[in-house]
């Protein structure tokens, strides 16, 4: 964790009593709604379909078993007693009072966390990558760039009215698990050939409606200049970026008018007066913010063997368990996706109890991942078979990671009043045809994601397989693509025209049996099919069959 | 007439029939070689949320050495007042209706920012570096 210093603890606490303010005068009217909507959206309060919803941040998914029982207590106190951790490494809360609110986040300012630009036309909280810190591949260790990008993203006087959100990505290992290449901003760590360390800086990617595979604007920005560089990007944005139509509004549509090349040049020209300037970073507060991180006092410890375990616990190790940099360690997901459980929920008590296990397995912290599982980032090896029976009891040990079941799916039509349709129903009929352990462990590596409308909260152009619900005509229709892809980034497909809700899961049935027929071996994935054949094959069997039950389908219909 | 704030007073001051307005769109630059002879000029916000007279403040100011008077003008309102003055306006005109005495205290919302800003060059980071 960074641990806040005095200025960091007070500015929240302003937060707080600004927010109080604020609330207190729109309360008494003095304060018209539509200028509230700009301020409380600042502090990740929306007002959704029941109630409204308030999103809390937590930057770079890093997490303190204290500030997860205060989280617990606070989904007792001002909600119905259990938090969605979303796709961007945050929980929401679905129920709070809008009067009720500045209350809550003087609460949180009290464990260091608050709601800050979680919403609004803003720096958005930074996402990181979950192995941060321990990944075998790690080049830097990311938070601390994230927790420096955070404070000069924080209330940054220029960049508070931007034409739309702002997402930034930072990853510091060789692979990218933060999706770097669908952020409006992505930072991937990379390092020259002098062993300097520096950023690959992509710009203008995104999913929503327009989904963009972004484009690298610099292939190796040196770290000190990391500041004055988005100070650049972000003020061609915010002078240029289209305000005149809201789904036009984001970075990628403004990169896309002018072109990658024509775009870098006026960046290097906003650049080139601020270069070597006084927001240049030093290397003092790289190690300044170093330091304030509490670190894992790691043992010198062995590798365990684990060879020859008996399934179920050798399925969990296999997928839930993952290589950490340091001997006799490992990183362990706890799966938030199991089945019947709308994927990301977590209840209070579940809250309390994780923060104890990772008090005794984890040194106090864990890690939320993009993916709406958490993470345990240094567990002894030998402690592997504890820590199995306790999630196991708690309904968190699914060992799902990276199969078809551990959908990530946004909240849907059941809480956003955003969306065309539901996803958490699709999510679970999906899970329980699925629920054959055997048979999902055989097909193997595949990201299934669902959103409930074309904003992708669910991520689905980067899913094997994406599930989108559309609205025709009043229904809830859904949309099947296939072909995304994290990392390397690549767009899913669609197969064609919509399905039924009852359709859904025959339609990915058809698609996985499509799968297992072509694939050439158990190391071909299913994305892998789909780029080598394209997505012919699969149309036509998911067609074909759909085609014979119409009568099935007009029911559904009718239902 | 709507209130004007100047470096954190009231003033009551009409304004001047020749006042040089930048809208959003307006590039800065334009301004540059005239910049030493102006003593005062106004930016327009024509909407609560449209952020670009932020960028042109700080151009003004931080590229083209602007020293004048540098006037948020059309809509603003209390809750804007603090980070405009960070982006370098010393000079406010608020929107009609607004609590002026309360927009006054705008200004004391937060007591430190991280980043540069128009009272303060140095970044939060620099600075912490000494403590």
């Amino acid at each position: 964790m960074y641990i806040y210093d005095d200025i960091d603890q007070r500015l929240v606490d302003e937060r707080v009593a600004q927010f109080r303010d604020q609330t207190r005068r729109f309360l008494d009217g003095k304060l018209d709604e539509d200028d509230f909507r700009a301020l409380r959206l600042r502090n990740g309060l929306y007002v959704q379909r029941f109630a409204p919803m308030l999103r809390i941040a937590i930057p770079y998914g890093l997490l303190s078993s204290r500030q997860l029982r205060k989280l617990a207590d606070i989904a007792r106190k001002y909600d119905r007693g259990y938090g969605h951790f979303s796709t961007r490494q945050n929980l929401q809360l679905n129920w709070p009072k809008l009067a009720e609110v500045p209350e809550l986040l003087a609460e949180l300012a009290t464990v260091q966390m608050h709601a800050i630009q979680t919403s609004g036309n803003c720096v958005r909280n930074i996402t990181a990558d979950q192995f941060a810190g321990v990944a075998k591949d790690e080049i830097v260790d990311s938070f601390v760039w994230c927790e420096l990008i955070r404070q000069w993203s924080t209330f940054h006087p220029e960049f508070n009215y931007l034409p739309r959100k702002f997402k930034i990505a930072v990853n510091g290992a060789v692979a990218d698990r933060a999706a770097t290449f669908v952020h409006d901003i992505g930072l991937h760590a990379i390092q020259n050939a002098e062993k300097e360390v520096g950023f690959r800086v992509i710009v203008g990617g995104g999913l929503g409606r327009t989904p963009i595979v972004g484009h690298v604007i610099n292939e190796f920005l040196p770290w000190r200049h990391l500041l004055t560089y988005l100070d650049a990007i972000l003020r061609v944005y915010n002078r240029h970026g289209r305000r005149d139509n809201i789904h036009k509004a984001r970075i990628k549509i403004l990169v896309k008018e002018r072109g990658i090349d024509k775009f870098r040049e006026e960046v290097d020209a906003e650049w080139a007066p601020m270069r070597d300037g006084p927001a240049t970073v030093t290397w003092a507060e790289i190690r300044r913010i170093e330091g304030r991180f509490t670190r894992p006092a790691h043992e010198k410890l062995a590798d365990v063997d684990y060879t020859g375990s008996k399934t179920p616990f050798n399925a969990w190790l296999k997928r839930n368990v993952h290589p950490h940099k340091l001997p006799g360690y490992a990183a362990v997901s706890l799966s938030l996706k199991k089945t019947g459980v709308p994927p990301g929920d977590v209840t209070s008590d579940q809250m309390e109890r994780i923060a104890d296990l990772a008090d005794h397995y984890s040194f106090g912290e864990l890690r939320v991942t993009h993916e709406q599982n958490l993470v345990f980032a240094d567990v002894r090896q030998a402690e592997l078979s504890g820590l199995w029976q306790e999630l196991r009891a708690l309904g968190l040990a699914t060992p799902n990671i990276g199969l078809l079941t551990n959908i990530i799916s946004c909240p849907g039509g059941d809480f956003c009043s955003l969306a065309n349709a539901k996803s958490i129903p699709v999510a679970e009929a999906i899970q329980r045809r699925f629920d054959d352990l055997d048979y999902l462990h055989d097909i193997g590596e595949l990201d299934l994601n669902i959103s409930g409308c074309m904003n992708a909260c669910g991520h689905h152009h980067v899913g094997h397989i994406g599930i989108l619900g559309v609205d025709k005509n009043g229904e809830e229709w859904y949309q099947v693509e296939i072909g995304g892809n994290q990392w390397p980034a690549s767009l899913g497909k669609v197969i064609g025209p919509s399905f039924a809700r009852a359709d859904v899961t025959n339609v990915i049935e058809r698609l996985i049996e499509t799968y297992l027929e072509l694939r050439d071996s158990e190391n071909e994935r299913f994305v892998d099919v789909v780029h080598r054949v394209g997505v012919d094959p699969f149309k036509k069997n998911v067609y074909a069959n759909l085609d014979q039950k119409p009568a099935d389908r007009r029911r559904a219909l009718a239902a | 007439m709507p209130t004007l704030i100047r470096n954190q007073q009231i003033v009551d001051e009409p304004s001047p029939p020749d006042l040089v307005v930048l809208e959003p769109t307006d590039d800065p630059r334009a301004l540059a070689e005239r910049l030493p002879g102006l003593k005062l000029i106004a930016v327009n916000f024509p909407k609560y949320s449209d952020g670009r007279g932020y960028s042109i403040a700080r151009l003004l100011r931080e590229r083209y050495g602007y020293k004048g008077e540098l006037r948020a003008i059309g809509v603003v309102a209390r809750d804007h007042l603090q980070l405009m003055a960070q982006c370098g306006f010393d000079s406010f005109q608020l929107r009609e209706g607004e609590d002026v005495q309360d927009a006054l205290r705008a200004f004391g919302d937060f007591s430190e920012s991280y980043q540069a800003n128009a009272a303060q060059p140095v970044p939060l980071f620099r600075r912490r570096a000494g403590r």
